[in-house]
């Protein structure tokens, strides 16, 4: 989401013209795959857990998480949609509008909340994740999981399930869409 | 000069009304509603989004549900805020509506939600100042929030406006909610009947994109809503309506009338209610009736307003990729 935004904000406004493609659809799903069993392994299982996808870009990821982990072990967890426009730290700096609403039903109280974004970057979407999530009570964890790590972090805050970590330059943008995973730049 | 008319009236840094708002502009407000809609369901619904701002509501008229709810969308949001009230200000001892604005500006209010007894009082407390200004009613002119959350309340119903038929029943003529409610309603595509006694009528209804009626029986069954004004006691001496009683007979929506309205018809009443004078108990208390979903549809649609005027950052002359550039004077 922090990503989308930013290609929407001068001066990085303008087309986004890719230069490589990272991952490919396949790609991603073996990647989803991979953090799914991480995320069993890692909690024993899906007892309490919570797949907390954030708007936009990380909710078709958290989806699709969230099935991998029912095909798995047989059981389907609790999905939400997370929007932190509201609770972002740039307000008044640069437009900043819900894009969409959030939907987070589950009480949180002693749960393991899994958060899902497409791309971390500077991490401040996170911090801004962690604190509207403190809105709807006291999980007993959150971890993170993040289809493209690439670096450039502002704070501090580390994934807790990378699907790739892709080396980038800062005025690089990372695309995450349905047919894979570009890096390019914005062109005006 | 429709660039600048429009960065006053419309989205840009004041909500003076709902004069000069296009289709798109409703929409983006309505469909903005949802995610602060969303903010009053949570455990603890407050987000920090307008931490550091404060919000100065100046009411030279009587009012608790709308300055309550100003109040309550602003701390929802963060912001802190300010009251004026004439019945306890210095206004008795003689200040002038414009030595009040700058007072409280001077307390570092970012946003004034002016409400006054005579029409065009926003507009001039925009021209005053630079601070965003939000019209919470001038006299009988125009009371926008009011209208986008009788929008927001009949889209959450309904879905969408369009070919929707609604019926707006009393004193249209000094009703700022009836002529704000009229433009936004027909903007996003509804019918509008005006039914009241023709004393009650504005005198120059011809321009307006309704039809009217004085008699509220034949439509009953045919409205997809009703609209009841609050009918103010002192028309009466006025010599508009005869008796509160024979107003009753024509115009009050009793369960009698209830009955006869679709089963999925919607009663919408701006409040404060005169039991049985245009609604009685049990037409307000009917499954039909929206009315409390209006109050708090109310501070949703208010806590976007302030967000739009002071969070979104449009202020700032920042503009999105793709949007024309609009730079504040």
């Amino acid at each position: 989401m922090a990503e989308r935004e930013r290609r929407q904000t001068p001066p990085f406004g303008g087309v986004f013209v890719s230069h490589a493609r990272i991952m490919t659809t396949d790609d991603m799903g073996r990647a989803v795959r991979r953090m799914a069993h991480e995320v069993i392994e890692r909690n024993h299982g899906l007892d309490d857990l919570v797949v907390v996808g954030l708007q936009t870009g990380g909710v078709p990821i958290a989806e699709r998480l969230a099935e991998t982990l029912a095909d798995i072990e047989g059981l389907h967890p609790l999905v939400g949609t997370l929007d932190v426009a509201l609770h972002r730290d740039d307000i008044g700096l640069r437009p900043v509008v819900p894009e969409a609403v959030t939907d987070l039903t589950a009480d949180l109280d002693g749960r393991v909340v899994v958060l899902v974004d497409d791309v971390l970057f500077t991490g401040r979407t996170i911090r801004a994740a962690l604190d509207a999530l403190c809105d709807f009570g006291r999980p007993r964890s959150i971890q993170l999981a993040v289809m493209i790590d690439r670096g450039h972090r502002e704070l501090p805050i580390r994934p807790d399930y990378v699907g790739k970590n892709l080396p980038t330059r800062r005025d690089e943008v990372v695309d995450v869409h349905s047919a894979g995973v570009d890096l390019g730049v914005m062109q005006k | 000069m429709s660039a600048d008319a429009r960065h006053d009236t419309g989205l840009g840094r004041h909500l003076l009304g709902i004069d000069g708002l296009d289709r798109s502009d409703l929409e983006e407000i309505l469909d903005l509603t949802d995610a602060f809609a969303e903010i009053g369901r949570r455990p603890i619904p407050r987000v920090p989004a307008l931490r550091g701002r404060t919000v100065a509501t100046l009411f030279f008229e009587n009012s608790t549900r709308t300055r309550m709810s100003f109040e309550t969308a602003a701390r929802r949001l963060s912001a802190d805020t300010v009251a004026f009230s004439a019945g306890t200000s210095s206004l008795s001892k003689g200040e002038s509506i414009r030595d009040t604005v700058e007072v409280v500006a001077s307390y570092g209010a970012d946003v004034l939600v002016v409400r006054h007894a005579m029409a065009g009082t926003a507009h001039r407390v925009a021209e005053w100042t630079d601070l965003s200004v939000v019209n919470a009613g001038d006299g009988c002119h125009e009371h926008p929030t009011q209208a986008l959350l009788d929008c927001y309340t009949l889209r959450e119903r309904r879905g969408s406006l369009d070919g929707m038929r609604i019926a707006i029943v009393g004193d249209v003529s000094h009703s700022r909610v009836a002529r704000s409610d009229v433009l936004a309603f027909t903007t996003l595509g509804a019918e509008v009947v005006l039914v009241a006694p023709a004393t009650m009528l504005p005198p120059a209804i011809e321009g307006w994109p309704v039809t009217v009626a004085h008699e509220l029986d034949p439509l009953l069954g045919d409205l997809d809503a009703t609209y009841l004004l609050r009918l103010q006691r002192e028309r009466i001496t006025e010599g508009l309506i005869p008796s509160l009683r024979e107003y009753a007979a024509d115009f009050c929506l009793t369960a009698g009338r209830v009955a006869r309205m679709r089963s999925d018809a919607l009663v919408l009443h701006p409040g404060p209610t005169n039991r049985g004078v245009e609604i009685s108990a049990e037409a307000a208390a009917d499954h039909r009736s929206v009315i409390l979903d209006q109050v708090v549809n109310g501070v949703s649609v208010r806590m976007a307003v302030l967000f739009l005027l002071l969070g979104s950052g449009r202020q700032l002359g920042a503009v999105e990729a793709g949007d024309a550039v609009e730079v504040d004077r």
